[in-house]
């Protein structure tokens, strides 16, 4: 838990950052910048798609289904945003101190997700089309 | 090579991206409390999407490479929405 809070205070602090190595090419951090943003993006349309499924979806013949998939991409739009910054911070270290850039498996564990559920979308679609 | 603020445009460009995007999350999440009849989380998911143009204008502002606390500002904007979400889908 201290750990948790101690990273949030980091996050928190702009120049915390800055302490270590040396200030690189302007251009880098401001693209860094764009990564995180287009995350942002990402998970703010995860957001937008949970609103979305919770307003405009009629409720599904399983009870409560359509409130699990929409806090279900409510609560994955929520973690993209928060890992962003925590990707964000790393990646300038490194930068930084001229190491190699972090590695992640979480854009692939959230392709695996989201193409997971476009597939159960595909058989719910056709199970209905053909019943 | 040169870069007449080119990479600082850009950026500029992917930030008001980012805020219209916001705008249609605050705007669901407006219209999902007004048809629960909710007039507090109406105004809070609309205060929320203001206070994150006033940070996005202020990164810009600022002239500093360094983007300072507006990141994780943005982000957690992002995770409250996340989470007034959630408490709506619950409390319907």
């Amino acid at each position: 838990m201290a750990g948790v809070l101690g990273k949030i205070r980091r996050w928190l602090d702009p120049e915390e950052v800055r302490r270590v190595g040396t200030t690189p090419d302007y251009r880098f951090s401001l693209a860094n910048e764009r990564t995180f943003l287009a995350w942002i993006r990402t998970g703010l349309a995860l957001v937008a798609g949970g609103l979305a499924t919770a307003q405009f979806l009629p409720p599904l013949p399983i009870a409560h289904l359509r409130e699990v998939i929409s806090v279900a991409l409510l609560l994955l739009g929520g973690a993209v945003a928060v890992r962003a910054v925590d990707r964000w911070a790393r990646t300038e270290r490194a930068m930084r101190l001229g190491r190699d850039l972090p590695s992640s498996r979480f854009p692939a564990l959230l392709a695996i997700l989201v193409g997971l559920g476009a597939a159960l979308l595909v058989v719910a679609v056709l199970v209905q089309a053909f019943r | 090579m040169s870069d007449a603020g080119l990479a600082r445009e850009r950026t500029w460009l992917a930030w008001w991206r980012t805020i219209l995007v916001a705008a249609g999350v605050a705007l669901l999440a407006a219209r999902m409390a007004a048809t629960g009849g909710d007039p507090l989380l109406v105004a809070l998911a609309l205060a929320g999407w203001t206070a994150l143009f006033v940070v996005a204008f202020r990164r810009y502002r600022s002239r500093r490479a360094g983007p300072g606390p507006a990141l994780p500002l943005l982000a957690f904007f992002t995770a409250g929405y996340a989470a007034l979400g959630t408490l709506l889908v619950l409390i319907r």
